[in-house]
């Protein structure tokens, strides 16, 4: 070590040090501001970097124990497997790559859902993995969606989602298009039942997925800095052919043009969450629904 | 030499250079007796050739029939289809989408609202139409005459043919997505009967924002898809030009929507495809829209909005372990 480093305060020296590779396990670099910290400071952190609060992606089963009492929290509809109707082949085989990612991820599909209390309220919470396929909606997706709801209108609960997808998943062709259409229909059921639909849109959170499910909350949270819209990125790039506003389909971008309520940072989601669905859920009574 | 004709496809050229001879024989102006013998031959191979090649077409060739630049749009049809209508325009809130044709329409003893996607033929007019892409005001637009259709108890009718919903900054600014997940919202549970049918190229969200209905027909060379055979291609086989490999994996054609039960019907077209007919391919049309609106016509709503619900939430294939 030159003396030059030896005068360097320490996490500049360790930001000099681990520049291109950061060894896995024990430092994370953030993917925003590039600033390196201990992995485990940053896991007890819900992932967000401390210095610049980039919300960094975290799996579902990560965000239920988030969000989730630990308590009283169980999965259902854990038995739904996907299958490949279509027999689609693509460079390799959809059965193939589903069977592959199932083991590298140890989820059979690309959504859990949970039945448990948030801060002692009850709720069913669906999430998204999004190391799944990207988090795409098929047919796996749309059908714990609606059970999900099912299961709000029968134990007359609110409903959470916390989305994380790339749209629709291709490999399952119309059948995954129509899922919007069925995860939909079955949020008009439970809003004409009068219980509440929160949607959380973490990043990120595009197309068949933003264009259905995502968008219907009754309440409708951005996690900052979430990445949110219809169309990527770069097919508006390419048919525009301009170059996009800094912050655009941003969290805070959404805010602004009115399509979300509001941003929450996911260290204060879990005492809001419980909060909000508690007023909505304070003169809640089947029989003024019924009237 | 013979001459590309920009306006077909590649598979079609041979049918063109047939016609073209049988035009050369009818305008020369010395007509022999052995003229007419010609033209009878070279008729009789031309429906010969037109048999063979449509009569065994790849989904490929589908998808690109689907999307001829000589296909009849909604605009095609209304004049000879509808025997009146109104054109109602703008969302109330922000702007008009000339890429939804919306409105009054009747034909014979039958009234409805129609909703209809429409590409531009011309430069100039597929400009003004955003090649068929609506906005978030189009489907906006859609939205309030479906809400008018359900306020007098008329059903709706729609025509899907588009890419897909516009990717852009504008529309992105003024939330594309909401504007789609409402319109399947509200459709899901529309108390009038719905019925689409998709004439050309149905391009996934932006198709399905006017098709959740009671009756879903595809004319018989149009598709039906998630995603576009050359997107798919380049996503999935990092290639675009693989999209004749796309559209076959996709499944996206009318007989095969129907065996996986996700369309109700196929509306046959005029042989050579609905752009060598369009009065034949209107007469179709016509005897199928009427026929669904008839089946509909009579059932209670409350019947309707079951079967409906029950059909929506059918889709989709999974396992239970």
């Amino acid at each position: 070590m030159s003396w030059l480093d030896k005068i360097l305060p320490s996490r500049i020296r360790a930001e000099k040090e681990n520049k291109g590779s950061v060894p896995e396990g024990l430092w994370h670099k953030c993917l925003n501001c590039d600033t390196v910290i201990y992995r485990a400071e940053f896991e007890k952190n819900l992932n967000v970097c401390p210095k610049c609060n980039n919300h960094g992606r975290i799996s579902a089963r990560t965000r239920a124990d988030i969000i989730l009492d630990a308590e009283d929290r169980i999965e259902i509809f854990d038995n739904i497997m996907p299958v490949d109707m279509l027999n689609f082949k693509d460079k390799e085989k959809y059965k193939d790559k589903l069977l592959s990612t199932q083991k590298k991820t140890g989820e059979k599909d690309a959504m859990l859902v949970f039945k448990g209390n948030i801060n002692k309220i009850p709720a069913i919470v669906c999430i998204f993995e999004y190391s799944f396929f990207g988090g795409s909606m098929g047919s796996v997706v749309g059908e714990k969606f609606s059970l999900a709801v099912k299961k709000c209108i029968e134990e007359k609960k609110p409903l959470v989602c916390f989305s994380a997808s790339g749209g629709a998943r291709m490999q399952e062709s119309l059948f995954s298009l129509f899922q919007m259409a069925k995860t939909s229909a079955a949020l008009n059921d439970l809003s004409q039942k009068g219980l509440p639909y929160i949607s959380v849109l973490t990043d990120p959170t595009m197309g068949g997925v933003s264009a259905s499910l995502a968008m219907l909350g009754d309440i409708n949270i951005g996690e900052p800095n979430a990445l949110i819209g219809f169309a990527g990125p770069r097919v508006i790039e390419q048919t525009v052919g301009e170059k996009l506003p800094d912050g655009f389909q941003r969290s805070e971008f959404l805010q602004d043009h009115g399509a979300i309520d509001f941003i929450l940072d996911r260290n204060n989601q879990k005492a809001k969450l419980a909060e909000i669905i508690s007023s909505l859920m304070s003169n809640y009574s089947s029989e003024r629904i019924s009237k | 030499m013979k001459e590309f004709n920009p306006n077909y496809l590649d598979f079609e050229q041979p049918l063109l250079e047939i016609e073209g001879r049988i035009k050369q024989i009818k305008n020369d102006p010395e007509k022999t007796a052995k003229a007419d013998a010609k033209i009878t031959k070279l008729d009789k191979e031309h429906s010969e050739l037109t048999r063979k090649i449509f009569g065994n077409l790849t989904d490929w060739q589908i998808s690109q029939l689907a999307r001829h630049p000589l296909r009849p749009y909604t605009l095609d049809y209304i004049p000879n289809l509808f025997s009146s209508f109104t054109e109602l325009h703008g969302d109330r809130m922000f702007g008009d989408d000339a890429a939804l044709i919306c409105g009054i329409a009747k034909i014979d003893e039958h009234n409805f609202m129609f909703i209809g996607h429409q590409k531009g033929r011309d430069a100039k007019e597929k400009v003004k139409r955003n090649f068929g892409m609506p906005k978030p005001e189009g489907y906006r637009k859609a939205l309030r005459v479906m809400k008018l259709a359900e306020k007098f108890g008329l059903p709706v009718v729609t025509f899907i043919d588009t890419p897909g919903a516009y990717p852009g900054i504008d529309a992105e600014s003024r939330n594309q997505s909401q504007a789609i997940a409402e319109n399947l919202y509200i459709m899901s549970n529309l108390k009038v009967p719905v019925i689409s049918i998709i004439i050309g190229e149905g391009g996934s969200g932006g198709a399905l924002a006017i098709g959740i209905s009671d009756k879903l027909g595809m004319l018989e060379n149009s598709i039906y898809s998630v995603i576009s055979p050359e997107g798919c291609a380049s996503i999935l086989w990092k290639d675009s030009k693989k999209a004749e490999q796309a559209a076959d994996a996709l499944c996206i054609t009318a007989p095969k929507l129907v065996k996986f039960n996700l369309v109700d019907l196929i509306i046959p077209e005029p042989l050579g495809g609905a752009h060598r007919d369009y009065s034949a391919m209107t007469s179709s049309l016509k005897m199928n829209l009427i026929s669904m609106l008839e089946d509909l016509k009579d059932t209670d709503i409350d019947e309707i909005l079951y079967k409906r619900k029950e059909k929506i939430s059918s889709y989709g294939k999974f396992e239970r372990s």
